[in-house]
């Protein structure tokens, strides 16, 4: 049985109404956005639902839209086995803000939501093992902001050539 | 030993048989493994970073650097990725040789998974079969790009230039050559008792938990799902084609090494069948904004030069939204995900890199094994640190 995109959308916003807060159909795919309050049950309703049946998370992507508030964005990328359907579901974060984990509902998410802390600094709560996974421990900042220099921070100071001192 | 102290061990990263720069610190009770705690980032390059700075054309080269293995299939699901957020339909002709190389790419990966996999075990004999086979398709490779190990030869639209005849006429004797060489590899492995003894039973995972733990590929075929993109949700004109997806039954490690052998086949199926119904064309998008002026015209006509000088400085540019796209890559689902803010830089770009997942779910399959099998786990899941590390 395969079902589409329009009855994915018309299944959840009959269970979450509210909680929805916008969809967008591009290029075949169906994107949601959901309320970050809500965010832990309707990822648990489309993974344990019998017809929707999102059984592989394959990645999580942060996002940051500097000068827009909230400025982070995440993005699950999910697949179901059953009839092979994708479905992207997005939240938007402010700065501090911590995100429910999925870990719990797929052990997939472990390490993706390890590497948006590393390099975009969003906090999960409730992860298991939040450390640094691709910058070293004592790293200072998230490369991957918008506002982090590309050569990274070092190469970017002024120093004094004569007293080799930071200015 | 129930009573014993565990002992702690650091295994890389620059130990041989963890194919890069893993670092694995494993927790031993006697000779059985309790815990396996992966570091990875040795090899981090910044790759999403650098591509921000980049027009689109300009980061294909850097796509060749995640899974230098298979780097074809690198160009592909990048240039398809940016395709689809371009909604750009690309030729009959582009997209059968893009696959033909992509299957050679494939077939390049698993010839490197078979030979160091092998020799981790025991097995020296493989590597050398392997490699003289790998020459061949680095030849051909050669012929069709310049280039051997990152070729850089897809572009967005299309290919980099049209086949040569030659390039047809070393794939044929290729094709004729490869299943002659496949059963000398399935000669000195499938049967031999030593690697079935090491490989059987050996980091089983079960289909629900394999999916659970995010495994792609044939990887997670060797546990009997058979998710393979390519039929799944078919891209760059895989549906033109007639393929068979190997799945395994047990999810141990000699299961993912029948899938994988049982995908050379299917491989050298697919190129055959592309190379019989290659298509007359072009093999690059019939888009001025996109696809560069042949060098010829750049030689006489000052219209095509300026086009050829704002293609290559300045590349296309792609309007507002947010796509994923996955292709079948050698080790799993390669996926991207490409923000397109309406200028000629990605905003954004996430490479789903299958070994990173693969990798994170080492401790599932390693758990009560001895030492000697994490070596042949770690082998049968084929990683690339280039890909995992970015």
């Amino acid at each position: 049985m395969t079902i589409d995109n329009a009855k994915v959308l018309e299944q959840l916003k009959s269970e979450f109404s509210d909680a929805i807060v916008d969809d967008v159909d591009f290029r075949g795919d169906l994107t949601i956005i959901v309320s970050l309050e809500k965010l832990h049950d309707i990822m648990l309703y489309l993974h344990d639902d019998k017809t929707l049946h999102y059984d592989l998370l394959s990645d999580v992507v942060g996002i940051d839209k500097l000068p827009r508030e909230p400025r982070f964005e995440v993005a699950y990328v999910l697949h179901s086995m059953d009839d092979f359907r994708r479905l992207l579901v997005k939240v938007m974060v402010s700065v501090d803000v911590e995100v429910p984990t999925v870990t719990d509902i797929w052990r997939s998410a472990d390490w993706p939501e390890r590497e948006v802390f590393d390099l975009l600094g969003i906090s999960f709560s409730g992860h298991p093992d939040l450390r640094r996974i691709l910058m070293w421990d004592d790293f200072d900042g998230h490369p991957l902001r918008k506002d982090f220099p590309l050569k990274g921070k070092d190469f970017d100071e002024k120093w004094d050539p004569d007293t080799i001192q930071v200015l | 030993m129930a009573e014993g102290k565990l002992l702690t061990i650091n295994m890389g990263p620059h130990h041989p048989a963890t194919h890069g720069v893993l670092r694995l610190v494993l927790e031993l009770d006697g000779e059985t493994i309790v815990k396996v705690t992966p570091h990875i980032g040795n090899l981090h390059r910044g790759i999403e970073k650098i591509a921000e700075n980049m027009n689109y054309q300009q980061v294909i080269p850097l796509t060749d650097r995640l899974d230098y293995t298979a780097a074809t299939l690198n160009n592909l699901g990048y240039c398809t990725a940016v395709e689809k957020l371009l909604d750009l339909e690309v030729p009959k002709r582009a997209q059968y040789i893009r696959i033909i190389m992509s299957e050679l790419a494939r077939i390049m990966g698993h010839h490197l998974w078979i030979g160091s996999h092998a020799l981790d075990i025991g097995a020296m004999t493989v590597v050398f079969y392997t490699f003289r086979d790998r020459e061949m398709i680095m030849n051909i490779t050669e012929e069709a790009s310049g280039y051997r190990l990152t070729p850089s030869y897809l572009r967005i639209g299309g290919v980099a230039k049209d086949i040569t005849p030659k390039f047809i006429r070393c794939l044929r004797e290729f094709i004729k050559w490869f299943p002659t060489a496949l059963d000398g590899y399935n000669t000195l492995l499938t049967d031999n008792i030593i690697w079935r003894k090491r490989t059987m039973g050996i980091g089983k995972i079960s289909a629900e938990d394999a999916v659970n733990y995010g495994l792609t590929g044939p990887s997670l075929r060797g546990s009997g799902v058979s998710y393979d993109i390519r039929k799944a949700m078919p891209y760059g004109g895989y549906d033109d084609f007639d393929f068979k997806i190997p799945v395994g039954d047990n999810g141990d490690v000699y299961d993912r090494y029948l899938v994988r052998m049982e995908e050379f086949t299917q491989s050298l199926n697919i190129i055959e069948q592309a190379l019989e119904n290659l298509p007359e064309g072009p093999v690059k998008v019939d888009n001025p904004w996109i696809s560069n002026p042949e060098l010829d015209a750049v030689q006489e006509d000052i219209s095509a030069l300026i086009r050829r000088f704002k293609i290559q400085c300045q590349g296309p540019e792609v309007p507002e939204g947010e796509i994923y796209h996955a292709v079948e890559g050698s080790k799993g689902e390669l996926g991207f995900y490409l923000v397109g803010d309406g200028t000629e830089n990605p905003y954004r770009m996430k490479v789903r890199s299958p070994c990173f997942i693969l990798v994170s779910a080492l401790e599932k399959m390693m758990k009560g094994h001895m030492l000697a099998d994490a070596i042949s786990v770690i082998g049968s899941i084929d990683i690339v640190l280039g890909e995992i590390d970015r």
